[in-house]
């Protein structure tokens, strides 16, 4: 049975638009990358990644302090927040459907996963930078642990919970006591996919701003200890982006270019990572 | 799962050799998983103590009503009033969520109802990629591209048009509401997109075959089958975006103006809770301001949490 012409028509008009709905979305995507990748081109050099930032109004330097900022900050974030994140999706994992606690921390991990960035580093500030009365590297770090954490706990439970009970079930008729099967069988399984979800939770972390403002600070010059406030691409590039020197938003373009780099990078290892995993899956 | 059934076998079944080390171990890994799980509760705990801790003076002093609806924000006479921060977090999310909701919905159906198999990849690819650019970096573009833009073409023609709405009225300055709502837009986008798929991919197949087989059109068959089955947790998706929006804070802290005052034109600058945090927190001189700063982020964190439990609770009503 073929419907009416003009109901036809209105069904394809109304798929067009949604089609119009795709480009809309995708305008900005683009416009932001021809506008970084043009503009930050210029300032990419091998001194952008080996210097410290110059003055203001002077040379414009580089953000190699910064680079290796991120770096220390996402280490000792991950050191933080890993073993926490994925402990509490094991937890969920290894729970019953109707298992009231579980569904309680399901819950909360969800609603704590949308918790605003900046509130994490008020947080760090409370915990870290008042008591010690300097901002550091580690307030930074805690900041991101606390946001990395949620989403992280989540994942991970999906991945476990995709291993086949067989699996488990297998490891307990053999006598091999529950930690054991968990910690041997269990998360080896589902290694690749924790291992997609965390390095997921390390390129979105990398990218905060707000939270690092006032906990690692910044600093122009190199630091790795985590007790001193430390520079960052984020930070470095925020206050780059609003200086009045034409210089510095040069070097803004550029490390706003450095920075999607960076977690470019990251996003593409998650998928490799995660891709290997389901060639696993078939052969 | 499995667990349900070999748990208890695994604790009280025949005692095997070596019952006692086994327990011991199966006990420790529990207390261990006990102990991650819970972390979850202690961190929420730890979050609102430490900022209750911090916000307790301005809680007591100005008290709470009266903070959130002066609109005074003078830091040096330590004066502090939360409404234009309120207002601002408030005008942008409803910007950014009635500009994006419609497209997100949009993208949504072109995705699981529209495009050929081969092109379904590649767009959620290109959608994901806008939720993966660091908000810093929105900021920088906002500043440099949508502001001007705002500024030179569409206050003008929108003021020219409707500028008798107080709405649409003032200065074309380019920083302002609009700006700083534009930009979220884009960036609460992929969240509505990838919610609202999510939802319509758990419409039963047989609804959909259904209204196929009464005659409908393939849009017919969205509007029938589709929408009304998805309503609940695309209000969810709604509701999550606008709290994401709530709490986005380097690109509106570039694009909205920094002034805290209230303003009813979308042209005007503004300022917004999270902004105000990540301008003055690092720079707050006295305990009173350090305190206020918190106060505005317990109110961030509270209404955030709401935003969220209410979409979890509507999205999750559908999932199987």
């Amino acid at each position: 049975m073929k419907a009416a012409l003009s109901r036809r028509v209105r069904s394809a008009a109304a798929f067009l638009l949604t089609a119009l709905c795709v480009v809309i979305a995708l305008v900005p995507l683009l416009s932001l990358a021809w506008l970084v990748v043009s503009r930050g081109w210029a300032g990419f050099s091998w001194a952008l990644l080996t210097e410290v930032p110059g003055p203001p109004g002077g040379a414009p330097g580089g953000v190699g302090n910064a680079l290796a900022g991120t770096g220390v900050v996402v280490f000792w974030a991950a050191l933080l927040g890993l073993p926490l994140g994925i402990g509490a999706g094991v937890f969920l994992a290894e729970s019953d459907h109707d298992d009231r606690l579980a569904s309680a921390v399901r819950f909360t991990a969800d609603v704590l996963a949308g918790v605003p960035s900046i509130v994490a580093g008020i947080v760090a500030y409370g915990l870290i930078v008042a008591p010690m009365k300097r901002f550091s590297a580690l307030a930074g770090a805690v900041a991101l642990a606390v946001l990395m954490l949620p989403a992280l706990a989540r994942t991970t439970e999906e991945l476990v919970r995709r291993v086949p009970g067989a699996l488990r079930e297998g490891g307990l008729a053999l006598g091999i006591p529950q930690w054991k099967t968990s910690l041997r069988i269990v998360l080896p399984a589902a290694a690749a996919g924790i291992a997609t979800a965390v390095l997921l939770s390390i390129a979105r972390i990398a990218g905060e701003t707000g939270p690092l403002l006032f906990t690692s600070l910044n600093n122009a010059h190199w630091s790795l200890a985590p007790d001193q406030p430390i520079g960052t691409l984020t930070v470095q590039l925020y206050n780059d982006a609003i200086s009045p020197y034409p210089a510095m938003q040069q070097r803004a373009w550029a490390t706003a270019l450095l920075l999607l780099v960076v977690v470019g990078l990251l996003n593409m290892a998650a998928r490799v990572v995660a891709g290997r995993r389901a060639e696993g899956a078939h052969g | 799962m499995s667990m349900a059934h070999t748990a208890p076998l695994a604790m009280s079944g025949a005692p095997p050799r070596r019952a006692g080390s086994v327990r011991t171990g199966d006990r420790l890994w529990r207390l261990f998983l006990l102990a991650a799980g819970c972390g979850v509760f202690l961190l929420t705990a730890l979050i609102l103590i430490v900022l209750a801790r911090l916000a307790l003076p301005v809680l007591h002093q100005p008290g709470t009503w009266a903070f959130l609806t002066s609109s005074d924000w003078d830091p040096v006479a330590e004066s502090f009033g939360a409404l234009p921060f309120v207002w601002g977090t408030l005008v942008t999310s409803a910007v950014a969520v009635v500009l994006a909701f419609p497209v997100g919905l949009g993208v949504a159906l072109f995705i699981t109802e529209v495009a050929p198999t081969w092109l379904r990849r590649p767009v959620t690819f290109a959608i994901e990629l806008l939720s993966a650019v660091p908000s810093v970096v929105y900021g920088l573009w906002g500043l440099f591209i949508v502001v001007p833009w705002l500024r030179e073409t569409v206050e003008p023609a929108l003021g020219a048009a409707l500028g008798f709405l107080p709405l649409f009225s003032g200065p074309p300055l380019g920083l302002g509401y609009l700006a700083a709502g534009l930009v979220l837009a884009v960036m609460v986008l992929p969240t509505l997109a990838s919610v609202s798929i999510e939802v319509m991919r758990t419409v039963p197949a047989g609804l959909r075959e259904s209204a196929y087989a009464l005659g409908a059109t393939q849009w017919e068959v969205v509007r029938l089958a589709v929408l009304p089955h998805s309503r609940s947790g695309l209000v969810g998706a709604l509701v999550l975006g606008t709290g994401r929006a709530l709490g986005e804070t380097m690109a509106v802290a570039m694009l909205i103006g920094n002034a805290p005052s209230v303003g009813t034109s979308l042209f005007a600058p503004g300022y917004s809770l999270a902004s105000v945090i990540a301008n003055e927190f690092a720079e707050a001189g006295s305990d009173a301001h350090v305190g206020a700063l918190a106060a505005l982020g317990l109110v961030l964190f509270l209404v955030t949490i709401a935003f969220n439990a209410a979409a979890r609770l509507l999205i999750g009503r559908r999932q199987p």
